[in-house]
């Protein structure tokens, strides 16, 4: 089986890298409870005997005795990497694998990408290696950053160029966090723009997310929690977004609840990578992703929905409910950015189906959407399903959907606006222009980066309705 | 003589293990409707063809591919049950990774990166072999792995055992929502295979589908379930039948005997299956079969194209003799005749030779320039198969394909107009002129098949 290797870069990134470890450790706990170590649970984790001193030889069989994640935490600031270090993930963690500064980027792509970029290429660098040679068949990176900031927005999208030099063969596939637009970040458009440009040339698959998509979800499953009239019938921990106890301590707090949120995205990449990992009757795995979900290089942003959000108690799915999670799916609400998928065109759709999920279901439920959607001319049935018996923990079934759909478009559009908005001023320009190897050009190159994909876009969304013909078949002498 | 079985990707070996199941079982099964000494020539004919022995256990003729461990993990662990068949010890060939649905990732690498490891394989398969009748391949035309390996493979096989038979087994993606590149990488591979193989038997997933709904009355469809009913199929062909009317001798060579049959030229190569009765166990019970009911059914199914017993359409008639064949070349025209250019029935179970074939005999049912006589053969035995009293099943070189092959050529010639995906396959050396030969060669077959 191959293997992956996490990237989390920046505060963002790193605490839903902790997400997203402290539930793949849950997840695989709940499945292997021989406590053997399989390859299933080589796909993020290595086995380490830690009491060999030097860097403990990996064991790929036998009992499990001490699990590594296979991971490389980078962030220009101490603070989250250090609570991770204080935190019960600790022991998953050694310094081998973490790059820290202490001055942070000051929410600068540039400072990100050209300062500290060229000063860690090196070490980031010797780090990866190290994480890949402990794989046997690296398979895949998955980077997790944010857009807005400076380190995971610009060390963040430096590392993707890096990869793809180094690790040519190994699929990059990023999950980018978008700011939302009350975004206390006053420079997030532009280092958002940056980013985008280094997302568009250089990474494999996008996935695009932005927090108040997250937040909503979040309020709607508090408000079903609180209703009190589903309360009580609701599994624990069957809630998407975490166990019913840091339920509770939202209620407390009254914070934005951002380990709710990050629970929602750790979620997506366990689901993502589900199929890969353990048995079932359709496998998917990552390297199909871009094969079935990515026509054209460009077109490599995949907007994703998880449901349920919750399970409820009682044993039996009646297929009414089955079907809800599949209908759920392409709504408006359950999308993880602002997107209206139903509403745009669909160039490819992937569902990813797991736990007690029948072939038969599957097609049933896609014969039912299917009138409701549209997809593009020349793939019509633009569909790529899977099955994986091995459901999420404390669900009997879940569904992941990953639509390449022009609904992504404007959250770009919007991106570029407010980005226009600053520009046109030139409104702290010269924090980035002072930083060495930043020039005005990259600014534009950027925004007509966006602007070409945004173009490319509308040339799909031009062909929404219009009449569908064959092409001429080529003619044979008979 | 011996068929040396190849499984290839997950559908390949999930089909496989259910293939060597159905036929194990069959020839275990007491029930054979028959003498006991015929049961055990029945048994031992089966075993030569599809098993050998080691320390008294059966050891499937087969050889095991994937890219990747988990499947076949999984197909070994269920075939380790004892009292049962086996696979062999190293009969498997697996790797890390997957083709990821793309075809030229498993033709272009995978292939010849492995190729000296699974033909070994394949060799040590074959010198187990007292003699060697031709090889099983069993690989969907969807994925990456079965269908980009398996045209890879096919062709190896093909310059390396020119004289052994190959008949690859190939599993029709469903219309929607298997693989979205699933028509690019089946034009691919079933051109690639026209010009390597000597016969394509093509299984289509959404008719196998409807069996499992409409005739074996399941619910909620698995994968195995659709396995279970394309092993069926699979075993009431290649099970043993005897060699000629009368004899109590089984046929040695079922595969060649087939071919000879069943594809006269090489313009021609893709056979369908039909069988009747086919029906849920409950059902079963309760039910009872006349060899003139059976035949009339499964010969309205040869005419009008039905791929299964229910909704046959019973307007379709053979057109008076020798009426010029106006408009038969037209695809657009609803084609309701289904034209032959050879069948194969196969008659299992009690009073065979009472059965009346005189329906298939009829010239309007054939092509005008092949001899009835050489158009129709049949292969009987007097024991069941499976549990049904009488079965029949109809290997056919006919109409069947035209308008599933003309859908996905059309679909993927669409696809192909926008270049989508196109980069994916360039990627690892498919050029859009290996796309162009793909569908010039596969227009040529359905114009073919048309004209019949």
């Amino acid at each position: 089986m191959t293997q992956s290797v996490v990237l989390q870069v920046g505060q963002c990134g790193n605490q839903i890298g902790c997400c997203f470890w402290d539930l793949a450790l849950r997840e695989h706990a709940a499945v292997n409870q021989k406590g053997i170590y399989d390859e299933a649970i080589g796909s993020f984790f290595r086995n380490v005997d830690t009491r060999v001193v030097g860097d403990g030889d990996s064991i790929s069989k036998g009992k499990i005795r001490s699990l590594k994640a296979r991971a490389v935490l980078i962030d220009m600031e101490e603070g989250v990497v250090n609570e991770i270090l204080q935190g019960p993930l600790r022991d998953i963690f050694d310094s081998k694998q973490l790059i820290t500064d202490i001055s942070g980027s000051g929410n600068n792509w540039a400072v990100g990408q050209k300062v500290f970029g060229s000063l860690y290429r090196e070490q980031i660098l010797e780090k990866l290696r190290k994480a890949a040679e402990h794989c046997d068949c690296l398979q895949c990176f998955f980077i997790i950053h944010s857009m807005g900031g400076g380190t995971g927005s610009g060390l963040g999208t430096f590392l993707l160029k890096v990869l793809e030099d180094e690790f040519p063969a190994v699929y990059r596939f990023v999950t980018s966090i978008y700011p939302s637009s009350e975004d206390d970040v006053i420079t997030s458009p532009y280092n958002s723009i940056l980013a985008m440009k280094e997302l568009n040339e250089h990474a494999d698959c996008v996935l695009p997310i932005d927090n108040q998509s997250l937040f909503d979800i979040i309020s709607k499953i508090d408000l079903v929690m609180s209703s009190g009239k589903l309360g009580p019938s609701v599994k624990p921990n069957s809630l998407v977004t975490s166990s019913a106890r840091a339920y509770q301590k939202r209620q407390r707090g009254r914070r934005k609840p951002f380990d709710a949120m990050n629970n929602i995205v750790a979620n997506l990449l366990l689901h993502l990578t589900s199929s890969a990992r353990f048995e079932g009757s359709l496998n998917m795995d990552l390297n199909e992703i871009s094969m079935n979900l990515v026509p054209f290089p460009q077109l490599h942003y995949l907007v994703s929905s998880l449901t349920p959000l919750y399970t409820l108690a009682d044993v039996n799915i009646p297929p009414r409910r089955l079907d809800q999670m599949f209908s759920d799916a392409f709504s408006k609400d359950h999308q993880l950015i602002q997107a209206d998928p139903k509403h745009s065109l669909y160039l490819a759709c992937a569902l990813m189906v797991r736990g007690n999920v029948q072939i038969s279901d599957l097609r049933r439920n896609i014969e039912r959407l299917k009138p409701s959607l549209q997809f593009v001319s020349w793939n019509q049935e633009g569909w790529k399903t899977s099955l994986c018996s091995v459901p999420p923990v404390g669900h009997s079934h879940s569904l992941l959907a990953l639509a390449n759909n022009t609904c992504v478009k404007p959250t770009f559009i919007e991106l570029r606006e407010r980005f226009m908005r600053l520009y046109k001023k030139k409104a702290h320009l010269h924090h980035y222009l002072q930083v060495e190897g930043m020039e005005e050009s990259c600014f534009t190159e950027a925004v007509s980066s966006l602007s070409a994909l945004i173009q490319e876009y509308n040339q799909l969304d031009a062909t929404k309705g219009m009449p569908m013909e064959d092409v001429p078949r080529l003619r044979v002498a008979v | 003589m011996s068929i040396v079985t190849v499984q290839l990707g997950q559908c390949g070996n999930q089909i496989g293990f259910e293939v060597f199941d159905a036929l194990f079982m069959d020839s275990q099964c007491s029930q054979g409707f028959c003498s006991k000494r015929e049961n055990e020539a029945y048994q031992a004919s089966c075993r030569e063809r599809f098993f050998r022995e080691e320390n008294g256990v059966p050891i499937a003729r087969a050889v095991l591919v994937d890219m990747e461990p988990k499947v076949i993990n999984q197909i070994l662990s269920k075939a380790a049950q004892p009292g049962r068949w086996k696979y062999g010890q190293h009969a498997c060939f697996c790797q890390k990774q997957g083709s990821g649905n793309n075809w030229a990732y498993g033709y272009s690498v995978h292939g010849p990166k492995h190729e000296e490891s699974i033909m070994s394989l394949i060799q040590k398969e074959v010198e187990k072999c007292d003699s060697l009748s031709g090889f099983f391949i069993i690989m969907s035309i969807a994925g990456g792995t079965g269908s980009g390996l398996g045209a890879f493979l096919t062709q190896r096989l093909q310059d390396h055992y020119s004289n052994a038979l190959k008949m690859n087994q190939i599993i029709w993606p469903y219309g929607t929502g298997e693989v979205i590149v699933q028509n690019y990488n089946s034009i691919l591979t079933l051109s690639h295979l026209y010009r390597s193989s000597e016969a394509l038997l093509v299984h289509e997933n959404d008719t196998i589908h409807k069996i499992c709904a409409k005739l074996m009355n399941i619910k909620q469809i698995s994968f195995r379930d659709i396995n279970q009913v394309l092993a069926h199929q699979l075993g009431s062909v290649f099970q043993p039948t005897y060699s000629a009317e009368g004899s109590f001798h089984y046929r040695r060579n079922p595969l060649g005997d087939l071919m000879e049959n069943l594809v006269p030229h090489p313009e021609f190569k893709m056979l369908g299956v039909r069988n009747i009765p086919q029906m849920s166990e409950n059902s079963l019970a309760y039910s009872t079969f006349t060899w003139v009911g059976l035949l009339k059914h499964l010969r309205q199914m040869l005419i009008s194209n039905a791929k299964m017993e229910e909704g046959i359409d019973w307007q379709v008639r053979p057109s008076l003799p020798r009426l010029p064949p106006l408009n038969k070349l037209s695809l657009n025209r609803e084609q309701h005749f289904n034209t032959s250019l050879a069948n194969l029935v196969i008659l299992r179970g009690k009073d065979v030779q009472n059965a009346n074939l005189e329906g298939f005999k009829d010239p309007a049912l054939y092509t005008s320039w092949l001899r009835p006589a050489d158009a129709l053969s049949v292969w009987k035995t007097s024991r069941a198969f499976n549990r049904y009293e009488r079965s029949a099943a109809l290997v056919s070189n006919s109409q069947f394909f035209v308008r599933p092959l003309d859908t996905i050529v059309g679909k993927a010639w669409n696809m192909f107009a926008s270049k989508a995906y196109i980069h994916q396959y360039t990627k690892f050396g498919i050029e859009e002129e290996d796309f162009l030969d793909s569908f010039t060669l596969l227009e040529q077959v359905i114009a073919s098949y048309c004209n019949l």
